[in-house]
């Protein structure tokens, strides 16, 4: 059921990248103030606002897995943020590299945005021993979908708090006062950032399919070792 | 921080390796998490092919039984 498209969707993912990939280095224009450094910026922030997305997609799944019970809503809640989280991983180890070569150190403690993104990672990153911690099957799809509706809130508020603070050294990416960026660098961001998102949507289709197979077979396995009552088979309604 | 802001850009050479290091982590990350989702894959396909040899096992068993009685049958 999840696997359907996942071949054009790849195949869409991998041309995307690789055009975005070409953009960055053979059409974007090295930035004035950074120079070569800045096309760090291609990888990272798409990054960073697709993990912000991802995670904010895993509450509002969570809210249709609160409404409906339907468990199909818990995978894919699940799957987002764990897939946001990986993402998040990358965010963090670009924008290190990128703040040692711009700044001269791996980290700034006194910067918001930086700080306000480990803490969201950090709060994402508790999900997973919350989740398993619980062992009924029901209650852990329920309060995973609740912690993903309150953690999915608490992303967009800490964006605009962050946004509202005033920066002392990280660059902001859609700038109004300062102009913003030129067309080609727009272009290649933008570009990059639907690679990105493309990615992402293709990681959370392929995981979601190979935990519905590995689901499915388990399901498969425990008709087969139920004991035979009659001729009739209890295999195939469950598969189909 | 007045130190930070006023950061000269790094020389290409210099530079180089810090970009190569981002897109690096990058496709390093990507590599890793395609080869987890490989191995579980393969998990995946191992335990079907299991589930295929005991759901062949079962049908054989259940269609011995049938067996014995219609060969027995002719015999009655």
């Amino acid at each position: 059921m999840y696997g359907k498209g996942l071949r054009p969707l790849s195949i869409a993912t991998v041309a995307m990248l690789a055009i975005s990939l070409s953009l960055v280095f053979f059409y974007a224009p090295l930035d004035g103030d950074q120079g070569f450094v800045q096309k760090i910026f291609y990888v990272h922030v798409p990054l960073a606002v697709v993990a912000l997305f991802g995670f904010m997609a895993g509450g509002v799944f969570a809210i249709l897995h609160l409404r409906s019970n339907d468990s199909k809503w818990d995978a894919y809640s699940y799957v987002s943020i764990h897939i946001a989280v990986i993402f998040g991983v990358a965010v963090l180890i670009t924008g290190a590299i990128w703040a040692k070569a711009s700044w001269g150190h791996w980290w700034v403690w006194d910067e918001p945005t930086l700080v306000s993104f480990l803490i969201v990672f950090l709060l994402y990153a508790t999900y997973y021993p919350f989740r398993y911690a619980i062992e009924d099957r029901d209650r852990q799809a329920r309060y995973a979908s609740v912690f993903a509706v309150t953690a999915g809130a608490f992303v967009p508020l800490n964006f605009m708090a962050v946004r509202m603070a005033e920066s002392l050294v990280h660059p902001r990416t859609f700038a109004t006062a300062e102009g913003g960026m030129p067309g080609e660098m727009m272009l290649t961001f933008l570009c990059m950032l639907a690679a990105v998102a493309l990615l992402f949507t293709t990681l959370v289709k392929f995981e979601l399919t190979a935990k519905s197979a590995s689901g499915q077979v388990k399901r498969l396995r425990r008709a087969l070792d139920a004991p035979v009552s009659g001729g009739s088979s209890r295999i195939a309604p469950e598969v189909s | 921080m007045e130190i930070l802001l006023a950061a000269p850009a790094l020389p290409l050479d210099e530079a180089g390796k810090y970009v190569a290091g981002a897109y690096v982590v990058f496709l390093v990350l990507l590599v890793v998490y395609v080869a987890i989702m490989a191995a579980k894959v393969q998990r995946i396909e191992r335990e079907l092919r299991e589930v295929a040899e005991l759901a062949e096992r079962r049908e054989e068993n259940q269609a011995a039984p049938g067996r014995e009685a219609e060969e027995a049958a002719p015999h009655a």
